[in-house]
């Protein structure tokens, strides 16, 4: 008896599709890439350093939270890089040490380890990092001040500012074309539109994140900058202007698509989507700050559950 | 094993192995030393207060109807002749239980005499004492059709196979219409019932219609062919959630069961040989003919497999099969394959939480909020998982694990969760 073979034994089905959680991470790490390269090119070492510091120090916060809760450690899942870096994306290149770390703790922390981790967080953990940064060190996060060492042949205004501190005439001189080939001031890994769109391509095509909600959030956003272009073309700017600047590229793919905090329903994720990009532009247009995509994605994040009640009838169900 | 298309918006299809045109014989094991046959009924020598009345030693002969206690309506039909060498208890998945019987085989064979002495006269009481344990399985619900709540109406022959890279039951349909068609009669005459359909493969319609039976196409991609998808795509009724197929009045029975029927009493013996897919370690699916009761050992011996530590041996397909922990298991009247994975190769579940990736949720074939349902399921809260996350419409396909980026067994919580509600529910209605 004590000879027998022990073999495997479990649940079927005894076939997996291969797919896992740290290669959905990297597959949209690596489809950040070219933002984030084009960033360090126009910025430099600074870029790097904060890049380099955001990983290293979500990943860090992530494993210490791991030891104190006792609970096995979870870096390897590749989440907490990808935090990292898309925190990074969206910090100017002049960010200080103490913000970063900061910013990676609200968000590993805070975003997602005390709601249990990976899969739990009714927020995505970067835009609740960064609407606390945003709060509390309004001035480290306003492009116009720190990147006013930078002087490129380009205008280095941000755009979104100009436009709700001078209204549509100061952006006049601002091509769309150029400012899609990342020719704007901004976030790290956050100006380099074509750069976010081929990413967001490939993440659709490899089925990592879903189309129906990149693409219902630019159409929120192109389609309520259009009414209010129509509306008052004196006041408010065009819908091209609305989604070349600011996070909208970046939150559409890379942001709003976060996988514990949207929904998976298909009218569902239309509706929030649309949401998001809708409130953008009310934010933008008429709110208090100069780019919305952060706020907008946190309140469509807060209706997440309640919108993916909207569900299919299940098979044979009575009611 | 089927993986993750480069293109993973494209949803994976995994599409049902169709038999060849002209497909080979099966391979035959020939009889084995030892043959274990599984009764349906707990072995408890004990505890019942009555004694078996089979015993160690006791001589077998082929076709012998065996029965644990004279009352017992549970029995199998013996695969060999022999002497009995062993009775013990063996507890299954979801804790079943079974009466193990072995055999040691001699070497002549005889024939027992008591069914081919009733083969004249086909009635039910015949086919209900003798033929359920044939290969392919017939099941009770067509033999006793007023003990489901509702009459049996309809009765639809699987000829498809249930799961992936399995042909047996095309190749009956391909290679035994003639006992096919004796056995739709028979089934007509001892039920009763006109209303028998087969469902077939596309390309196997015209061998389906040979039988008599009224031919419906199922869609050749996985999960089609699982009972509840049948009713719904071929018969056009949904089976509401927490109902059985039988609840509406229709049975369903493989096409190896009907054809055993009709070789019985066409051939005046007990059909022992069952038919089934090996599948090997490489994914390759052989046909193999053996009797039923041959413990896996013998079939992987005649194949030169060497099962090794930590493989996994599979009854069953790669979806909906069952695992088992020893090569002494046996084949059974329902064994449509055996499959075996070295353990290089074996996708093992996690216990990382879900992420609500949203994989699950267009591949359900039930529309099931898996990602929600998984939730509930993993802390254990059934009830409420079959009061708002419709626990109960769930087919068990599998597709659910199959795709699931945290690879969470969600299929065993499913059928976990069923099988407590159903203890749970049978435990409240004996206390009242």
């Amino acid at each position: 008896m004590f000879e027998q073979k022990k073999f495997t034994v479990s649940h079927a089905p005894f076939w997996h599709v291969g797919s896992s959680v740290s290669t959905r991470s990297y597959n949209i790490i690596f489809a950040a890439l070219p933002a984030v390269l084009f960033g360090v090119f126009t910025y430099g070492i600074p870029a790097v350093g904060v890049i380099a510091l955001s990983v290293s120090s979500a990943i860090t916060w992530e494993i210490a939270f791991n030891k104190v809760a006792k609970r096995p450690p979870c870096i390897g899942d590749g989440n907490a890089a990808m935090i990292g870096l898309l925190l990074a994306m969206l910090l100017p290149a002049t960010a200080p040490w103490w913000l970063v770390i900061t910013g990676t703790f609200v968000a590993v922390i805070i975003g997602k380890q005390i709601y249990g981790g990976i899969g739990a967080n009714p927020f995505n953990p970067v835009l609740v990092s960064l609407a606390i940064l945003t709060l509390s060190w309004k001035n480290f996060l306003d492009f116009n001040e720190v990147l006013v060492n930078y002087d490129f042949s380009y205008p280095m205004a941000y755009p979104l500012a100009s436009l709700k501190h001078f209204g549509v005439f100061a952006i006049s001189n601002l091509k769309p074309a150029a400012l899609l080939m990342g020719q704007q001031s901004g976030g790290i890994g956050a100006i380099f539109g074509l750069g976010l769109i081929l990413g967001g391509i490939y993440l659709i095509i490899r089925g990592y994140i879903r189309w129906e909600i990149s693409i219902s959030f630019l159409a929120g956003v192109w389609i309520t900058a259009l009414l209010f272009n129509m509306a008052d073309p004196a006041h408010y700017a065009g819908p091209v202007f609305h989604l070349v600047t600011g996070y909208t590229l970046i939150g559409a793919f890379f942001l709003a698509t976060e996988d514990s905090s949207s929904p998976v329903n298909f009218i569902p994720m239309l509706i929030y989507g649309a949401s998001a990009g809708v409130l953008t532009v009310l934010i933008r247009n008429i709110g208090a700050f100069a780019d919305g995509v952060v706020f907008a994605i946190l309140i469509a994040n807060l209706i997440n559950p309640l919108v993916d009640k909207i569900r299919p009838k299940a098979l044979g169900k009575v009611i | 094993m089927i993986k993750r298309s480069f293109i993973g918006l494209i949803k994976p299809r995994m599409r049902y192995q169709a038999i060849e045109l002209t497909p080979p014989e099966p391979r035959k094991i020939p009889a084995p030393k030892q043959v274990t046959l599984l009764l349906n009924e707990p072995y408890d020598p004990f505890g019942q207060g009555k004694s078996p009345q089979l015993k160690k030693g006791d001589p077998i002969k082929t076709g012998q109807k065996l029965a644990l206690y004279e009352d017992s309506d549970a029995y199998v039909v013996s695969s060999a002749t022999g002497t009995i060498s062993a009775l013990s208890a063996l507890i299954g998945d979801f804790g079943r239980s079974y009466t193990a019987i072995s055999i040691d085989v001699a070497e002549n064979e005889e024939i027992d005499e008591q069914f081919p002495a009733l083969v004249k006269d086909t009635s039910l009481e015949t086919v209900k004492h003798f033929l359920t344990f044939i290969p392919g399985n017939l099941p009770d619900v067509i033999l006793s059709p007023n003990g489901s709540s509702t009459p049996i109406e309809t009765i639809v022959i699987c000829g498809v196979d249930r799961d992936l890279l399995i042909t047996a039951n095309q190749h009956t349909v391909v290679k035994e219409s003639s006992s096919v068609k004796r056995g739709v009669e028979i089934l007509k005459q001892i039920t009763g019932i006109d209303n028998i359909i087969i469902a077939s493969p596309e390309h196997l319609m015209q061998d389906a219609g040979l039988s008599g039976a009224e031919v419906r196409v199922v869609n050749p991609v996985y999960p089609a062919s699982l009972p509840k998808l049948i009713m719904r795509d071929l018969l056009g009724r949904v089976v509401p959630a927490g109902k059985t197929c039988e609840d509406l009045g229709v049975a369903f029975i493989s096409v190896q069961a009907v054809a055993s029927l009709g070789k019985a009493f066409n051939e005046g013996r007990i059909p022992v040989y069952k038919h089934f897919n090996l599948i090997n370690k490489d994914g390759t699916s052989v046909l193999v003919s053996a009797i039923i009761g041959t413990p896996v050992r013998d079939i992987f011996a005649a194949f030169n497999i060497d099962a090794g530590e930590k493989d996994r041996i599979i009854f069953g397909g790669p979806m909906t099969g069952e695992s088992i922990y020893s090569e002494d298991h046996p084949i059974q009247p329902d064994t449509d394959a055996v499959m075996i994975q070295d353990q290089k190769s074996l996708a093992l579940v996690s216990d990382y939480p879900c992420i609500n990736c949203s994989e699950c949720i267009p591949i359900c074939p039930a529309k099931i909020q898996v990602n929600m349902l998984v939730r509930f399921l993993e802390v254990g809260k059934y009830q409420e998982a079959a009061d708002e996350y419709d626990l109960y419409s769930c087919i068990e396909c599998g597709l659910c694990s199959f795709v699931c980026v945290s690879r969470i067994p969600i299929l065993q919580y499913i059928k976990l969760a069923k099988y407590e509600l159903g203890r749970i529910s049978r435990a409240e209605e004996t206390n009242v």
